[in-house]
């Protein structure tokens, strides 16, 4: 892995720029919220990190429709780094959902539909982590990431439907609230610049991340071939 | 006639969850550049063997 293509650079410098006057945005920009108080600031990064969560498994899952109609290794590349990333933020949207709820709801914690297809959604996809070690040859060991992260796709959109088609505690963002949401409020312009920007911020930080991650990958994967290569003799 | 209450103190809970935000993100950003680093230091000793073998 040689130095960073500048484009990747450009995308890292612009990542924590931009994550600063996000964090500036959500934590001085934005008014305190009349009921819920400081708290609801931490709903900017936990809609965003829920939203970068769901476009990296769904990253994950096209890659994985191109591995199979390809079969190009950089494809399953692309997969499992989606993959972990996707991990990671799924992980900040829900620890940071529970620590809203603690004062909110007066819980850490609630069967509600969200929080549960949330939950099940982020250990299907630490499952494929897991899974993929287990296999010990590299194409069927891409090929198996590739079902998964199709099959397991579906998790994301019941996740995110999950507030719509079942009664629930959890706030609508976008949309009708059910009659027993708690939580919710309207955002006023500042509030909706903030949600916006950070949606941007986390986006950009997305894609930031991917391609270290997929070089990353790459770099891992010629080192394994070379020391097979020397292995062998 | 309504009264008018003030927000909730949850000062605290902010702070615990932008802790959590820059907490992951830090530790994951660390684990990749910990992750090149050790690959890095493998693929020198690869080409070194090589070269020296």
């Amino acid at each position: 892995m040689g130095a960073s293509p500048r484009g990747l650079k450009f995308l890292s410098w612009a990542s924590v720029l931009m994550f600063g006057v996000a964090s500036y945005l959500a934590l001085v920009y934005a008014p305190r919220e009349a009921v819920m108080g400081d708290v609801q600031r931490v709903f900017y990064f936990h809609v965003s990190a829920g939203w970068v969560g769901g476009l990296a498994f769904l990253t994950a899952a096209v890659a994985g429709v191109g591995y199979l109609l390809r079969g190009r290794r950089s494809w399953d590349q692309v997969a499992l780094s989606s993959v972990e990333i996707g991990i990671a933020f799924t992980f900040i949207n829900i620890v940071t959902g529970s620590i809203w709820a603690r004062p909110i709801w007066n819980t850490w914690w609630t069967w509600d539909p969200r929080l549960v297809t949330a939950t099940v959604m982020l250990l299907l996809y630490a499952a494929y982590l897991l899974l993929r070690q287990g296999i010990d040859d590299p194409d069927r060991r891409a090929r198996f990431g590739a079902v998964y992260a199709i099959v397991g796709f579906l998790s994301v959109p019941l996740t995110f439907l999950s507030i719509r088609i079942f009664r629930t505690i959890h706030p609508v963002v976008i949309g009708n609230n059910d009659p027993t949401a708690q939580g919710a409020f309207d955002m006023t312009p500042r509030m909706l610049q903030a949600f916006l920007f950070s949606l941007l911020t986390f986006t950009v930080i997305y894609l930031t991340l991917l391609w270290h991650r997929t070089r990353l990958q790459r770099l891992s994967e010629h080192v394994e071939e070379r020391k097979l290569k020397l292995l062998g003799g | 006639m309504l009264l008018q209450t003030a927000p909730a103190q949850t000062f605290g809970y902010m702070v615990m969850g932008f802790a959590v935000i820059f907490g992951t993100l830090g530790a994951y950003l660390l684990s990749l550049w910990l992750r090149a680093r050790n690959l890095r230091r493998d693929l020198e000793m690869l080409e070194s063997t090589e070269a020296g073998g």
